[in-house]
């Protein structure tokens, strides 16, 4: 064991899954065992101010078995993100809002979205998201953070985020990817940035090859992090694949959050990704959300995947 | 008169091919049809002539789009059973992918 690095160590304890904390000290993401927390408002207490937290994977308009009641179970996270003593001061949402991209769907999903207490909603599109003909009816909802490219960033508590799309352009054959246009952004973007900056990096589908046969992961994502590797702390949050999967890689942590929709099966298990249908009474156990925080005492961010149980 | 025979005997004719065409058309159309299941296009290349409409179906529990390679159509998100129909007018290797997954490639030939 004594070859394994921390981080190796930290990496097997994140797939235990329901109770994971990250705390960010010294721009190195840590993990602490956090099952207690959900249901004990002293542990919760101690998470300090939150950042953000993430929600992904909503899908609404999806109705089939494995959750006739997506809405029910969208309701049932932005209750859970609300009574989190301390608000995060934003939410970000990691794409595939809507299953089919209709504007009836996108108008449940953000009647629902408007009932968190946190105001501010940074969104990154899924491909259910810009499946309509015109790809139009996402951007017309929420283009405006990003003058309609779908990608921006922007700096809170010192922290940059950076919300990328790996959803609108895509190999043929292969996989989504990030393309050459915003490749040039996020280089601009980066460039003068001391490599100190905690950063934080979020777009729908995994920015590294989870499963590429089922299309979890980006074309190019390599380039991306090539960009990234010289700062010290980097976080990747994605969506996408309806379930927790983490890997560190030097200074950056990469991690997929649960769906508040449906579970997805394990990476190449059984004939294709899509909706897993599991015994009505396990189903909360595997939707849920995912809480980054910063803590007062010290320049610490926490991360944080609660289940829906 | 017998060339004015000739050509009543032709309009005839072409009166009853015009009859028979709607009757035709169903079977012509499923010719022309794609299904989508367990995400793939079947067939994945299919031919026909200049004019024909094509239509995709989709028998997956998930939604699929028909997307061009080149943008001329686009079908948006198709539920289960949803259908979506482009007439072919012009002769041509016509590129299709499903832009929710896009390892699901496929390709209508118009010749």
């Amino acid at each position: 064991m004594s070859g394994l690095s921390r981080r190796d160590s930290l990496k097997c304890m994140a797939f235990g899954g329901a109770g994971t904390l990250f705390a960010l000290s010294g721009g190195v993401f840590t993990p602490i065992d956090l099952a207690f927390a959900a249901d004990n408002q002293a542990a919760a207490a101690r998470l300090g101010t939150p950042l953000f937290v993430q929600i992904s994977d909503t899908h609404i308009g999806f109705n089939k078995e494995a959750n006739p009641d997506v809405k029910g179970t969208l309701a049932k996270s932005i209750d859970l993100i609300n009574a989190i003593p301390h608000q995060p001061e934003f939410i970000i949402h990691t794409g595939d809002i809507t299953h089919l991209s209709r504007p009836a769907e996108f108008d449940t999903a953000q009647q629902l979205l408007a009932g968190l207490k946190a105001s501010e909603l940074h969104t990154v599109p899924g491909e259910h998201d810009v499946a309509d003909a015109a790809q139009s009816e996402y951007f017309r909802r929420f283009g405006q953070a990003s003058n309609n490219r779908g990608y921006y960033s922007f700096d809170h508590r010192g922290v940059h985020m950076i919300a990328l799309v790996n959803v609108m352009s895509f190999r043929p054959g292969g996989l989504g990817i990030l393309g050459d246009d915003q490749m040039k952004w996020l280089a601009a973007d980066l460039a003068a940035r001391a490599s100190s900056t905690p950063i934080v990096v979020f777009a729908h589908m995994p920015l590294w090859s989870i499963y590429d046969p089922w299309g979890w992961g980006t074309g190019d994502a390599e380039q991306a992090m090539a960009l990234l590797r010289r700062f010290g702390s980097v976080t990747v949050l994605n969506g996408h694949i309806h379930q927790i999967v983490q890997k560190v890689e030097g200074n950056i942590t990469f991690h997929t959050a649960r769906a508040t929709a449906y579970p997805q099966p394990a990476p190449g298990v059984g004939p294709g990704p899509g909706p897993l249908t599991v015994p009505a009474d396990q189903l909360a156990s595997m939707l849920g959300i995912t809480s980054v925080s910063i803590r007062r005492d010290q320049p610490a961010a926490l991360l944080t995947d609660a289940s829906l149980s | 008169m017998r060339a004015n025979v000739w050509h009543s005997v032709f309009a005839a004719g072409a009166l009853a091919v015009l009859l028979i065409s709607p009757q035709r058309a169903t079977p012509a159309e499923l010719a022309n049809a794609v299904v989508i299941k367990n995400f793939d296009f079947s067939p994945m290349s299919l031919t026909v002539k200049p004019g024909a409409t094509v239509t995709w179906k989709n028998l997956d529990g998930e939604p699929h789009t028909i997307t061009s390679a080149d943008g001329l159509f686009r079908s948006g998100a198709l539920d289960t059973n949803e259908t979506y129909s482009f007439k072919f007018d012009r002769r041509g290797i016509y590129k299709y992918v499903c832009s929710i997954h896009p390892r699901m490639m496929a390709a209508i030939i118009v010749k």
